[in-house]
């Protein structure tokens, strides 16, 4: 499973990759276009990135967080392309034997995810219109 | 085992780059990739410079861009390679 999927995410499948007899906390993150109002309806967001460093800098993330937390195991895909209001566009799913490691190291992973993976997206409004959206 | 009075290699005077452009800046210069010649001690900041100077829509990139050589974040003083892949980040919107 890459951390790049151009398809609906399917968090059930990050579920089942870090499910383990021995870990008994799972947290899941699920992030999803919203529609805003300040410009106008939303209704899809175009994401683009830069895939290859995604893959790589989301690597470096999730190894971050099995160091500091090491009984953690982590899961985590962002969607690209077109992704209409409603749907996911990023989740992090983070496993543990006990709950404080599995909200700490998916809440890792969730913030260094947007602060430093290169993906950018254009808002499509309702009337045809797009803007790139930037934080 | 070469003898102490071998000649060394010169060392070549410029090198070059592989630019890539995303999002916005792609959009902007039409382009989202572009081979830079660069002098062998450049910096990032000095490819943005070169940069700014050679493309007319280059001005689309800040003075202090981010930056990413080969597929990680970099500072400006960073100093370049031949052969490295540079990248040119619009500012992070993901999640």
């Amino acid at each position: 499973m890459g951390y790049c999927t151009h398809e609906p995410i399917e968090v059930g499948r990050l579920m089942a990759a870090v499910a383990d007899g021995e870990r008994g906390g799972t947290v899941a993150f699920v992030g999803s276009v919203r529609g805003g109002a300040e410009d106008g309806p939303v209704v899809a967001i175009e994401y683009s990135a830069y895939e290859e460093m995604v893959a790589e800098e989301f690597g470096r993330i999730i190894a971050e967080a099995r160091e500091r937390w090491p009984e953690a195991v982590v899961a985590a895909q962002h969607r690209l392309g077109q992704v209409p209001l409603g749907e996911p566009s990023i989740a992090v799913v983070a496993a543990a034997p006990h709950r404080r490691e599995a909200f700490a190291a998916c809440r890792h992973v969730v913030e260094e995810a947007k602060r430093r993976l290169p993906v950018w997206k254009k808002e499509q409004f309702q009337d045809g219109g797009t803007r790139w959206r930037e934080h | 085992m070469p003898s102490g009075g071998d000649v060394l290699a010169p060392t070549p005077r410029t090198i070059t780059v592989e630019c890539r452009f995303f999002a916005r800046y792609a959009q902007a210069l039409g382009r989202d990739a572009l081979t830079l010649e660069l002098p062998a001690s450049a910096t990032v900041a000095d490819a943005v410079r070169e940069l700014r100077r050679a493309l007319p829509a280059a001005g689309v990139l800040p003075e202090r861009p981010l930056a990413a050589v080969n597929r990680e974040h970099a500072s400006l003083d960073g100093r370049l390679a031949h052969g490295d892949e540079l990248a040119f980040l619009p500012p992070l919107a993901g999640g």
